[in-house]
């Protein structure tokens, strides 16, 4: 029971990330109808956001030592962050609190990367064939990922959560089990927290707000809206910003959890899009939904006792589940008749 | 004045006769009848393909193996400080180029897939013209461009594989690799895993899907298992995974209290990450304190894994804080020119290098059989782990191996690895049948 509890535990975090980035691409495919491949390179810009602030805030003041010299003679180099020569143990706990701290950054900088993604480049790709729209995006992604490639390098970066948030919590004895039992990382359980948050904002924000109502009419019926004398339009570029805000943040508080590298937003792309069909395209209901339920079934996937009986069944089974959907509810989960079809 | 006259069947025998009397000034001059071979060099300069991944995951390590490359054509041309050049064993390089030719080289991008990597490869030996082949950062790539080599008629010299595929059951009599492999790792790995942990462990593997990784956790399983340890499960993991936290819950409580990670690069560094972030290093089970190893080390990749390394065991090719002649003055060598120390994979292509053109200067030829035949047997010293063999029975070059461990303490961001042992050659040394495989004959090509 302990072993299942922890892999609902671990299917929940993961699937936070799922429902995070696939709630945005499900916003720009219902309001813009574009099919964004570049929404993995948003959630990996967004990690991107949180190594930079921690290179900012971390930047060293270098004092050459003649005294001791390197393997190769020079005389070796001493480094302090300027942030703790100023600002004493305040600048020690703000490099440490880095992650949480880059949201601040993140928030600005990925809306304005979205916004000029979107009035830039994807406008002119509205009335395009889905292809075009798919190849342009994936262009971009690609770029993104080199453009952070040459600045970042290929490796890994390491990327700490706070000292305070770094320990295990045992989340079995809460609910009745042993001592010891269920004890799942902290951070990880402050990210599923997290992303509930930021999905329970947007629903409330497209749900309660005049904004939210015009987006989702203009979700329905584009033209309709637009008749009414709305700039739909410019609520889209500001959605499409949100989206990108949305994956940046999902990024930028994941970084603990995988040292991010250039790479890490295609390894998450092509699963979202397969959230998304799952939860049905156009639902945001379904987005997440999907992103919760997929993330949880390939946990319970990798388990030995599965493996045993499936072999290799944890490297296919979000596809499998994918295909079972699809010929039984060829919508998906939650997608409507009429929606998203024309 | 004759008359001529032709038939049907006197045409046919007159085209036939035309037709070997054209092709036999061909057979004859053709290099695969003659003492030719692939890309012989005639003019003054002799050409090496330097073949890593310029772009992808092992893009920073390929960089490193470049920067290696570039420092050994150096050093071979007589520029320089001569670097290892100087504490070689061996003195028939001069510093004046190969067999009275300048050493110049290409470059290929392996992207580290097999594909990409025997497509740069055949473009370098058919298009520019390259001798020989080297580099790389993976097994799979290695085994398949030595494939490659071998149906061209180039000698390989193998970068960064690990895998005992690549001179075991792979292996081609025109490949060579100096690195150490996977049964090294567990021949030097298993006494100091016995001596820090003790022979009564329960070890968890997980392992990367693919020729290396099986090939390393079949070596680990062995020697752990012949000290009396016992093998819990042994779980594959997609190479690539990114998040393994799905594979590392059931480690928790599934009663080992020791995890194998047989993952390198990119995997090993999320995977021990994400193993510390579970609390595996403080755990303690069955009484004990929970154990990670990680038998393959990069001190490039470790880097990314940040503080999680501290403590945590494997192995390595070489290190740049040996106190030998050979790897100071390498050090030395690629520190000042690029301010910061050599990787293992910087290590060993530059010592590839080094013993192709020494190999070649030996036996007067680029030849890959005769190359071949002074690399087999070749004893030599003063590159970085003391004195070493090339085996004739499967060009596996057999040395000291260094085992590591996560330094607590580190005092640069370079000084990640300690070495806690220097395991002797003798200990790591097998018979070249326990491998498999055949070298079979060498190709010349042409």
């Amino acid at each position: 029971m302990d072993a299942i509890l922890l892999q609902i535990l671990n299917g929940l975090d993961k699937g936070g990330a799922y429902a995070l980035i696939a709630l945005g691409l499900t916003v720009i495919f219902g309001t813009l109808g574009v099919v964004n491949f570049a929404h993995g390179a948003l959630f990996m810009l967004g990690a991107f956001c949180a190594v930079a602030v921690k290179a900012f805030l971390g930047f060293e003041k270098v004092t050459l030592d003649p005294e001791n010299l390197t393997a190769w003679g020079t005389a070796s180099e001493i480094r302090q962050p300027y942030i703790e020569s100023w600002f004493g143990e305040f600048g020690t706990t703000l490099l440490n609190y880095s992650v949480p701290v880059s949201i601040l950054i993140t928030i600005p900088v990925m809306l304005l990367i979205g916004i000029v993604m979107e009035r830039g480049l994807i406008r002119y790709f509205y009335k395009r064939p889905h292809a075009e729209q798919i190849l342009v995006t994936f262009g971009l992604a690609i770029v993104a990922q080199e453009i952070v490639k040459s600045a970042f390098g290929a490796n890994p970066i390491p990327q700490p959560a706070p000292d305070a948030a770094r320990g295990m919590i045992d989340f079995g004895v809460a609910i009745g089990f042993e001592a010891g039992n269920v004890v799942y990382p902290a951070w990880r359980l402050i990210y599923f927290l997290f992303s509930t948050a930021i999905i329970a904002a947007v629903f409330a924000f497209l749900q309660f707000t005049t904004f939210g109502m015009v987006v989702r009419a203009g979700m329905v019926d584009r033209e309709t809206v637009g008749l009414l004398g709305i700039d739909i339009d410019r609520r889209f570029t500001i959605v499409f910003g949100m989206a990108a805000v949305v994956a940046g943040l999902a990024g930028a508080m994941y970084t603990p959890i995988l040292s991010p590298d250039y790479h890490m937003g295609m390894d998450f792309l092509v699963l979202s899009f397969v959230v998304v069909v799952v939860g049905g395209m156009g639902s945001l209901g379904g987005a997440v939904a999907a992103g919760f339920m997929l993330g949880i079934l390939q946990s319970f996937a990798s388990m030995n006792e599965v493996k045993n009986i499936l072999p290799g069944i944890d490297q296919i089974i979000i596809y499998l589940i994918a295909v079972i959907i699809l010929l039984v509810r060829p919508r998906g989960l939650m997608g409507r008749k009429g929606q998203m079809e024309h | 004045m004759s008359k001529l006259h032709t038939s049907r069947r006197g045409l046919l025998k007159g085209s036939a006769a035309a037709g070997i009397a054209l092709a036999t000034p061909t057979i004859f001059t053709s290099r695969a009848w003659s003492a030719g071979y692939t890309n012989e060099p005639t003019g003054g300069t002799v050409t090496l393909g330097f073949n890593v991944p310029q772009t992808g995951a092992y893009a920073d390590e390929g960089a490193d193996e470049l920067r290696a490359y570039e420092l050994a054509v150096e050093h071979i041309n007589g520029e320089g400080d001569g670097g290892m050049l100087n504490t070689f064993s061996s003195k028939a390089l001069k510093g004046d180029g190969v067999n009275g030719k300048k050493v110049v080289f290409v470059t290929g991008d392996t992207q580290t897939k097999s594909d990409a990597a025997r497509a740069s490869a055949k473009r370098m030996i058919e298009k520019d013209g390259a001798i020989m082949i080297t580099g790389g950062s993976s097994s799979g790539v290695a085994i398949a461009v030595q494939g490659l080599c071998q149906d061209a008629g180039v000698i390989f010299m193998a970068g960064l594989t690990h895998s005992n595929d690549t001179t075991g059951k792979d292996k081609r009599a025109n490949g060579f690799r100096h690195f150490f492999n996977t049964e090294m790792s567990g021949a030097a790995l298993g006494p100091v895993l016995k001596n820090a942990f003790g022979s009564e462990r329960s070890a968890y593997h997980l392992t990367a899907d693919y020729t290396w990784g099986w090939s390393q956790e079949g070596s680990i399983k062995k020697y752990t298992e012949e000290l009396g340890w016992k093998t819990a499960a042994a779980v594959r993991t997609p190479l690539g995974a990114g998040d393994f936290s799905q594979y590392i819950t059931p480690v928790l409580n599934s009663g080992a209290d020791v995890l194998v990670l047989n993952h390198y690069g990119r995997d090993m560094v999320n995977s021990l990450t994400q193993a510390v972030q579970f609390g595996l290093r403080d755990k303690q089970v069955n009484g004990k304190d929970f154990a990670i190893v990680v038998p393959l080390y990069s001190r490039l990749m470790a880097q990314g894994a940040g503080e999680n390394v501290k403590g945590i065991f494997g192995s390595t090719n070489w290190h740049w804080s040996l106190q030998d002649e050979g790897s100071k003055a390498f050090v030395k060598s690629f520190g000042t020119k690029y301010g910061f120390p050599p990787s293992q994979a910087a290590h060993t292509t530059y010592c590839q290098a080094l013993l192709y053109a020494d190999a070649c200067q030996r036996a007067g030829t680029f030849m890959p059989s005769g190359v071949g035949k002074a690399l087999e047997g070749f004893k030599f010293d003063g590159l970085g782990n003391g004195p070493t063999e090339y085996r004739a029975d499967d060009h596996q070059c057999f040395k000291d191996v260094l085992v590591v461990k996560g330094k607590e303490n580190p005092t640069s961001k370079f000084d990640v690895l300690e070495v806690v042992e220097v395991t002797p050659r003798a200990q790591v040394e097998y018979p070249a049948s326990l491998l498999g495989g055949e070298l079979g004959p060498y190709n010349d090509g042409a």
